[in-house]
Order: C-alpha cells, then sequence, then structure tokens
C-alpha cells in the first residue's frame, strides 16, 4: 500500500452521516460505474457532497479494493480506482458471497418460483395438465 | 385498564387465525397492505401492553418508586394487576424489544450488502443474465437512489419461451417498484416482536407474490399464460426426478379442503391465477381497519390509565 493510500488514523468510519458499511459501499460502487472512467479519492470525494472526508473515502475504497470489487492504478501521487470490470456471470457469482453469509437473504430475494415440495409439483402438474409434462 | 391493556394480547391470539384466509380472498396489493399493517400494529401494541403491565410492577419496587416520587404503598393498593403477571410481561417485553432490534438490525445489514451486491453488476437495463445452467430468477433490491437489479439465470431463459421471459422481468420489476422487501421486512417485525403474529409475515411473503404475478398479468394481458409460465419454471427449478406418483384427488384441486390447503405456496399461486380474478373485499378491510383502530384506542386507553395511576400514586 502507498503511503498517501493510508487513512492517517484508523478511526475515520465515524465521520460524515453514519450507515452500514454494505450501503456506503453499493454507494461508491455505484458512483465509480455511473463515472465510467476511474476516479481518485480526492475525485470520489469531490462528488459524492455529503460531507464525507478525504480520509474516511480512501479507508472505504481501500477496503473495497481488498475485497476485490475495485482494481486501482496509480495515478500521479494517488491511486485511481474502477469497478472490477469483467463478465456479470463472474459479477454475480463473486457477489453471491458477499449475500451469501447473511442468515436471512432468502428474505430479502424475491425468487421467481422455488420451493417446491416433491408433493407441489404433483399438484403443479395436475394444475396446468398434461402439456407441461413435454415441456420439461 | 384492566382491560383495555389485555385487548391488544388477546387480538394476538385472535387475529392471525385471519391472516391465510384473507390473503386468499382479497385483492393481493390490497391485502399485502391490511396484512403487514396489522403485524405492525398489534406487533407494536402487544409491546406496549406488556410494557404497561410491566410498568405496574416496577413502581412498587420502592427504590424506583422513590425515583419519580411514587408512593410504592399505595402503588400496591391501586395496582390493577397482579404483580406475578406484571413480571411476566417485563420478561415478555424485554425479549419482544430484543427479538425486534436484532431483527431489524439483520435486516437492515441484509438490504445492504443486497444492494451492494445489485450495484456491483453491471447491467444496461437493470437485468443481469448469470451463466448458470441452473434455472434461477430472483430480484435483488437496491436502496434509495440506488436501482435494484433483477437476476436471471441462462438455464431459466433457456426453460423460458419469448413470452414467458416478459411475464418474468414484469413479476419481478413489480417486485422491486413495488417495494416488496419492505412489506416483508415490516410484517417479520411485527411478527419478531410478538411470535403470535408469525402467520401475518407468512400471509405478507404469499402477497408479494401473488401481487407481483397479477401485475404480470396485466402487462401481459394473460393470466392463465402468466399460471403457466410460474409452474414452468417452478417445476425446472424443482431439480427432484419426476416420478408420477399415483396422486389421487385431481378434482376439488380449487375445493376449499383440497389438496392446496396444504400445498405450498406455489401451486396456490397458479390456482389462484387460473381462477378469477379476486376483488377487494371492502367488507374485510373494513373488519381489518376496525380491528386495529380498537387495538390502537385500547393501547392509547391503557396507557392514559397508566398516566393516572401514576399521578394518583404520585401525591405527595
Amino acid at each position: 500500500m502507498r503511503e498517501n493510500d493510508k487513512p492517517m488514523d484508523a478511526d475515520t468510519h465515524g465521520r460524515g452521516p453514519k450507515r452500514a458499511n454494505g450501503a456506503r459501499e453499493a454507494e461508491f460502487l455505484a458512483l465509480l460505474q455511473q463515472a465510467g472512467t476511474a476516479l481518485t479519492p480526492g475525485e470520489v470525494t469531490e462528488r459524492l457532497r455529503d460531507g464525507l472526508t478525504y480520509n474516511s473515502v480512501v479507508t472505504i475504497l481501500t477496503r473495497m479494493h481488498t475485497k476485490g470489487l475495485l482494481t486501482r492504478n496509480p495515478r500521479g501521487r494517488a491511486y485511481a480506482y474502477a469497478p472490477v470490470t469483467d463478465d456479470a456471470g463472474f459479477a454475480a457469482r463473486r457477489m453471491k458471497t458477499v449475500l451469501e453469509e447473511r442468515p436471512d437473504r432468502e428474505a430479502v430475494l424475491a425468487r421467481f418460483a422455488d420451493g417446491l415440495s416433491d408433493t407441489d409439483a404433483d399438484l403443479l402438474r395436475q394444475l396446468l395438465g398434461p402439456e407441461q409434462d413435454s415441456d420439461r | 385498564m384492566r382491560i383495555a391493556v389485555y385487548l391488544p394480547l388477546l387480538l394476538s391470539l385472535i387475529a392471525p387465525l385471519a391472516a391465510r384466509p384473507l390473503s386468499e380472498r382479497c385483492e393481493p396489493r390490497l391485502a399485502t397492505w391490511l396484512l403487514t399493517g396489522s403485524a405492525l400494529v398489534l406487533g407494536a401494541a402487544s409491546t406496549v401492553s406488556l410494557g404497561l403491565l410491566a410498568a405496574t410492577g416496577l413502581i412498587r419496587i420502592p427504590q424506583l418508586a422513590a425515583l419519580g416520587h411514587w408512593s410504592a404503598t399505595s402503588a400496591q393498593r391501586d395496582d390493577p394487576a397482579e404483580l406475578s403477571v406484571a413480571l411476566i410481561a417485563g420478561l415478555l417485553v424485554g425479549g419482544a424489544v430484543l427479538a425486534a432490534a436484532r431483527m431489524l438490525w439483520r435486516r437492515a445489514r441484509t438490504l445492504a450488502a443486497a444492494a451492494l451486491d445489485a450495484a456491483c453488476m453491471p447491467t444496461r437495463d437493470g437485468t443481469v443474465i448469470v451463466d448458470d445452467e441452473a434455472p434461477d430468477a430472483y430480484a435483488l433490491p437496491g436502496l434509495p437512489g440506488l436501482p435494484g437489479r433483477i437476476v436471471v439465470s441462462t438455464g431459466m431463459l433457456h426453460t423460458l419461451d419469448e413470452t414467458e421471459h416478459g411475464i418474468l422481468l414484469a413479476h419481478e420489476r413489480a417486485h422491486l417498484t413495488g417495494h416488496h422487501y419492505a412489506f416483508v421486512a415490516l410484517a417479520q417485525l411485527g411478527a419478531s416482536a410478538n411470535p403470535l403474529l408469525r402467520p401475518f409475515a407468512t400471509a405478507v411473503a404469499y402477497t408479494i407474490e401473488r401481487w407481483a404475478d397479477e401485475n404480470a398479468a396485466r402487462a401481459t394481458g394473460d393470466r392463465s399464460r402468466v399460471a403457466r409460465t410460474v409452474g414452468k419454471a417452478a417445476l425446472a427449478a424443482h431439480r427432484a426426478p419426476a416420478l408420477t406418483r399415483a396422486a389421487g384427488a385431481a378434482l376439488g384441486i380449487l375445493g376449499r379442503h383440497g389438496p392446496l390447503a396444504s400445498a405450498g405456496p406455489v401451486p396456490r399461486r397458479v390456482a389462484a391465477l387460473l381462477a378469477p380474478p379476486l376483488d377487494r373485499r371492502p367488507v374485510l378491510a373494513a373488519a381489518t381497519t376496525a380491528v386495529l383502530t380498537a387495538t390502537l384506542l385500547a393501547t392509547a386507553e391503557a396507557a392514559h390509565d397508566l398516566h393516572r395511576l401514576l399521578e394518583t400514586v404520585g401525591a405527595r
């Protein structure tokens, strides 16, 4: 890690409006995606306009880089950060691990159709008639 | 106070029995609002009631009574509730507050994680195709200002045809634009404060699916097509081998005591789509509103009574 990428003090999380880390990271990611180009912590701080200090921004960007959510390249005396660009399949697979640790994830994901028991499956086939069997 | 304070607790015992019938007889959007409102109001009111009962016990403890300049002895004399009742209420209210706080904290973090997931997925139109042969599709909620995402696996795309893709997307989009995750979370919040209310949370999980199904039906103008799509997707996702067991009652599937009574949500959704659309049921809505209003009034009355009791015993 380069010198100016290190937070000046470790305790920079508390500044700015208090928000869950995940929400903050999501906000950063959306901002970097909209920007369409890599941004330095200074540029991110400018665009946020919500009073988050430079040091907090550096802390969060560094953490996201460590998690593999962002790539970074040296620009001037700082790093410029960009979202990891890969195919959506890889993004989704990597993302699964973020949400998968959560005990109540199923309550948040709105699945189209799941949780079919064997009895349910039989019942469905009866409800939908014989044509369904040829589809499967 | 003697009666009013117990009314929310009594209603928490009875009202959940109506949750499932309501979810199956009322138009799903209205049903979702009614069920979520019931879970929240009854959850809050029963917690407040327990708190009030516990408070009548607390002021009998001389040290605590002294803090508020109340007379512990006259509190013991005037008190409407038995000390044992107050004690149990105190334990229950502690549990309720802890459980609700824990649930809120967890859900906030999971929603944040979901929003992070959603923001990580590069997309132009809000839909992400995942390269996965297992048929799967879900909506990831975003946060205010951060759009959610609809994730569909290639397996699911191969299972469904063009029209059915449209139905799937309309369904998932309805979840996102209708903020259905918020209804689920609020109903579960009520149920975590008061576990008796769990049937409301279960019913809301079902009615948001019905709500999204009907939205998709409106978008395509063909309810039975939506029914077939839901069934097709569910059967494809169901990986167990297709054993056609001698399933008896093919007749009476839609009957009240048919196999649907014990079926999971997917067959019930399909049956509801194959049946005529449900009405708004103004009588059910009015009855629910009346029960909730009575609950709120009873809680207010009980709180006012406690206030008066405190004033009486506070006469120095």
